[in-house]
């Protein structure tokens, strides 16, 4: 995954670490994604991929001392989820050499489209200028109702719908290509 | 279990209870402190270490284990945090520094008396005296990794194995009346690196988590 991802899952990482336990539900329920499709890639039986990700959630939280906050999060994360799939082939008796990969791999797989979307709409939304994207965000994202979206951006409801309509018709301009 | 309820469950503690340099810390301390110990108790300082102390030889003594047992340690630490390599850097200064100098003083002395820089009075006893001394520090510094997350269980345990091994060497010096680098270069390097072999074979089952 792009940099955002080791940035934001760091932040939440070293709140956590200082005792946020709302970020550390954030941190975890982002793991539980990354990991579920990481273990589903590399086992057969869905049943065990489950497992392996509860286990590596119970190692990530017993662990959690050993992060050292000047290192990457992702490098971190990936030798726990990969010491955690050996662990496994070898209870399991199964031998099997894993080729080797860098942290980035385990980052790479997205729990499922949706994960991908959310990148490319990010990335979308990047193009458009920082009023309208606000808008989009509470509209489209959000789902906040157009009075609700005027209360928070301070516009009048029929800007925001203006508005709204002109960034989709931009974005779509922007999907097909043309600036 | 669901895994949204596991979540739920661990979420409520965020905050480690202790740092991983803390627990480190600590068993590193506990088991230099019982080695150090067990040094005075069992075999006492040398009755001439005041006198040493004004001597090269006491010197190189002195340092060249700690230096190898700060560097062992450093790489254990590192080794003992998933997502790092153990490489230290350094690794193989000291031990280039003391054979030197264990080279100079053997072809600086006649042939007549290679035999007892070679052997001393202690050789026979000395390496496992140094694993002996070293195991309390070898039982703190497993304690600690396996509190912490080493991923290369043998690695870290031969790391986990060189650190205690240097630092009891470096206790065991207090009490060590041999005066040679050449009995430094081959029978102190022996007894670290038993241990060091030592804590890999242990590594392998007990670093397991």
């Amino acid at each position: 995954m792009q940099d955002g991802g080791e940035a934001r899952l760091k932040e939440w990482m070293l709140a956590s670490l200082a005792g946020d336990g709302a970020a550390y539900r954030m941190l975890l329920s982002a793991l539980t994604r990354h990991l579920r499709a990481y273990y589903a890639r590399r086992l057969t039986h869905k049943a065990d991929a489950e497992d392996l990700v509860q286990e590596t959630l119970i190692a990530i939280h017993t662990k959690r001392a050993s992060y050292d906050p000047a290192l990457p999060f992702t490098a971190w994360l990936h030798a726990i989820a990969r010491y955690k799939l050996i662990d496994h082939f070898r209870k399991a008796g199964v031998r099997r050499t894993l080729p080797l990969e860098d942290a980035a791999s385990v980052m790479a797989d997205g729990d499922s489209e949706a994960a991908e979307a959310a990148r490319d709409v990010e990335q979308l939304l990047a193009k458009l200028p920082e009023n309208r994207r606000a808008l989009i965000r509470h509209v489209k994202l959000d789902g906040l109702s157009t009075a609700e979206a005027a209360a928070k951006t301070g516009l009048t409801e029929s800007a925001v719908k203006v508005g709204v309509h002109r960034s989709l018709r931009k974005l779509a301009q922007i999907v097909r290509g043309r600036p | 279990m669901k895994t949204a309820e596991l979540i739920d469950r661990l979420a409520a503690n965020p905050a480690p209870v202790r740092s991983a340099a803390n627990t480190l810390g600590f068993g590193v301390a506990s088991g230099a402190l019982v080695s150090f110990a067990m040094m005075v108790i069992w075999l006492g300082f040398r009755p001439d270490l005041a006198d040493a102390a004004g001597t090269w030889g006491y010197w190189l003594k002195f340092f060249y284990p700690l230096a190898l047992a700060a560097i062992a340690l450093r790489s254990a630490a590192r080794l003992a945090r998933p997502g790092t390599s153990g490489r230290a850097g350094w690794e193989f200064l000291p031990l280039v520094f003391v054979a030197a100098a264990a080279a100079a003083q053997w072809m600086n002395t006649p042939d007549a008396q290679h035999w007892h820089l070679l052997m001393g009075k202690s050789s026979s006893a000395c390496p496992w005296r140094i694993v002996a001394l070293s195991l309390p520090l070898l039982l703190g510094t497993f304690w600690a990794m396996r509190r912490l997350a080493p991923t290369r269980p043998v690695l870290a345990g031969a790391a986990a194995g060189v650190f205690a091994g240097a630092a009891g060497a470096w206790i065991y010096a207090f009490a060590c009346t041999e005066t040679s680098a050449v009995f430094l270069a081959v029978w102190y390097t022996a007894g670290i690196a038993l241990t060091g072999l030592l804590g890999a074979l242990l590594g392998r089952w007990a670093l397991r988590w």
